[in-house]
């Protein structure tokens, strides 16, 4: 490899310098801890799976993600997890066994073997809560009003919570037996709202106006909470149960502004990321400023299925980079305590007790080179008549 | 926040085409875009204004959230890999057609078929979809010269009149796709700005082969 650029890093792999990594680890901290406090139990789950594990019921967008290896122990495909809810599922559903509700959260890099966006990361740092046990609009309320309280811990200002429902695209296509490619035509068309695309493909397949009709109504519902009235009228004709997703929704903004006041919940019914697995409920949120979504979730029910045990499930995850780089930037300089190399008693007792005070104290290396204060160093510790006490540097 | 829109087109045919439709809204550029070097354009509307980017860039541009709202050519999004854009109205302008053509006077070919193109995505996509293994060739401009000099069997290219094709013994074969421009919107603009980008849109739509 070239001298001059050995050193550089792969394309969409970053590190976290000082200061940044500090404020980084105490974001961390402060979002696993508010997930204590709501009953979520922190989870390791591991690096690498068998692949066939990793992907049981998610979609075929996964198995692209997920960098793959030769286990030269068993011969098995390994996969690097690309998403770590999966690995919940298989955990809640495999190794817990509970009868209970279960809440599990989780920290922890995953790879992606491509950006999700042009020049965005191949390693997000993935922080994220999940419900299992209850199907429930209150169990998906729960999950919003935490996403969107972990984005106000890290200081987020102008959000936007994007609601759509996986069921209304599954109820509508269900009637239309199409054939695989075509439902995946139309989930495109959709996905990129080309209402264009959506009309010349319903005339051309000749689909009866009762299916397609509704169809073509999607991509204009979008928008603040009238959509849903409007949605009410607009898809009367397309069934019960495109009725209860609505309602379900409903419901569910219902409870969430119950607890937060003025939450910014808004609804997209054409909106499909995500609908591989999604099963119910689901939702992207975007905050002012940044051209791509920054946390993401919903209900997600099939999952458990494919480890032997259909439980109910709904969850969100968000990339804790992504969430540090728009937090609040207010850290204070580093402030640390010079300690000179001295044998005079009380000297090594001083240190320790700054130390548990919380205060950083750094130990001289005689002859090291450099300015002291280029280390942070804004105090020292030093002998006054006899006794050694805090001081400020001298000069400036 | 600014409900500001940032338009980003291309110059030539999709400017041409465009500035007509934006002329029906009430904007107009505050300088003539064909002889100004400026890159970002005032229009007469103090909240809208144009960027003027490469044809190629714009859903670059677009997906990324610098403009919220792009003109650009289906061929050009057929291409695109990226998934975060809509493509909500298309806009008629800008016609043409993409098609398979082949030296006038084929010879059948022994072995693997050899396509020219820019259009690498597309092209594997449609060969693909019939079930046939072709090598693809990618080439930047002068598609035509390279059946003439034996560099690729086929092309898939852009046409308009076909004047081009016949000139160098072409004739077209498939035709692949119909292309027109399309409006394009970043997802996380069209959700956070829709107070603007929505009347915007609705007001185009009305415009649109009018």
């Amino acid at each position: 490899m070239d001298k001059r650029s050995h050193w550089l890093l792969p394309e969409g792999i970053e590190e976290v310098l000082p200061p940044d990594a500090e404020r980084l680890d105490a974001l961390c901290r402060g979002v696993l801890d508010q997930f204590r406090a709501w009953g979520y139990e922190l989870v390791v789950p591991p690096l690498m799976e068998y692949l066939e594990t990793l992907l049981a019921g998610t979609g075929e967008d996964v198995a692209l993600q997920s960098f793959k290896v030769t286990d030269q122990l068993s011969g098995r495909m390994l996969g690097i997890r690309a998403d770590m809810t999966p690995q919940m599922a298989r955990i809640d559903a495999h190794v817990l066994k509970r009868e209970t509700p279960t809440r599990l959260c989780y920290l922890g890099t995953v790879l992606h073997t491509r950006p999700r966006n042009q020049g965005g990361t191949r390693a997000p740092l993935q922080v994220g809560a999940e419900l299992y046990g209850h199907s429930g609009p209150e169990s998906d309320a729960e999950i919003l009003v935490l996403m969107l309280k972990t984005l106000q811990l890290a200081g987020l200002r102008e959000l936007h919570v994007d609601l759509g429902h996986a069921g209304i695209f599954r109820a509508m296509t269900r009637g239309m037996k199409l054939t695989p490619a075509r439902e995946q035509d139309l989930f495109d068309s959709l996905q990129r709202k080309s209402a264009a695309e959506l009309h010349s493909s319903v005339r051309d397949w000749g689909l009866p106006a009762k299916l397609g009709e509704p169809l073509m109504q999607l991509v204009e519902l979008y928008g603040d909470a009238a959509v849903l009235g409007q949605a009410r009228r607009a898809l009367a004709g397309a069934g019960d149960e495109v009725r209860q997703c609505i309602d379900n929704l409903a419901r569910i903004a219902e409870l969430v502004r119950r607890q937060v006041k003025d939450a910014p919940l808004y609804f997209d019914l054409a909106e499909l990321d995500g609908y591989h697995y999604h099963t119910g409920m689901m939702f992207s949120t975007y905050v002012a400023g940044e051209g791509q979504g920054i946390a993401f979730g919903g209900r997600y029910d099939d999952i458990g299925a494919a480890f032997g045990r259909r439980r109910p499930a709904t969850g969100f995850s968000i990339d804790v980079n992504l969430l540090f780089g728009r937090a609040a930037r207010a850290s204070p300089p580093r402030s640390a305590i010079y300690a000179p190399v001295s044998e005079v008693p009380g000297l090594v007792e001083m240190i320790e007790q700054q130390r548990r005070q919380g205060e950083i104290v750094i130990c001289e290396l005689p002859g090291h080179e450099g300015d002291i204060r280029a280390m942070g160093c804004d105090r020292e510790l030093a002998l006054e008549k006899g006794r050694w006490i805090v001081r400020r540097l001298a000069g400036k | 926040m600014s409900d500001e829109l940032t338009i980003a087109v291309s110059k030539g045919r999709i400017l041409n085409g465009f500035l007509p439709l934006l002329e029906k809204l009430g904007i107009t550029p505050q300088e003539d875009p064909t002889t100004s070097r400026k890159l970002i354009l005032e229009t007469s509307r103090p909240d809208v204004r144009l960027v003027i980017i490469r044809a190629s860039d714009i859903a670059t541009y677009v997906e990324h959230g610098t403009a919220e709202l792009g003109i650009a050519g289906k061929d050009i999004l057929m291409e695109y890999e990226g998934d975060g854009l809509y493509e909500p109205l298309d806009l008629g302008i800008a016609r043409c057609r993409m098609v398979l053509a082949g030296p006038e006077n084929e010879r059948p070919v022994s072995g693997r078929l050899r396509v020219a193109t820019k259009y690498i995505r597309t092209t594997r996509a449609w060969f693909g979809d019939q079930g046939r293994q072709v090598e693809i060739i990618r080439l930047h401009g002068s598609m035509e010269l390279a059946p003439v000099l034996g560099l690729a069997h086929r092309i898939v290219d852009l046409v308009d009149s076909g004047q081009t094709l016949r000139a160098n013994g072409l004739v077209p074969i498939a035709t692949i796709a119909e292309i027109s421009s399309r409006l394009i919107v970043n997802k996380a603009a069209m959700k956070m700005k829709h107070g603007a980008i929505r009347p915007f849109i609705t007001q185009l739509a009305g415009v649109v082969g009018a």
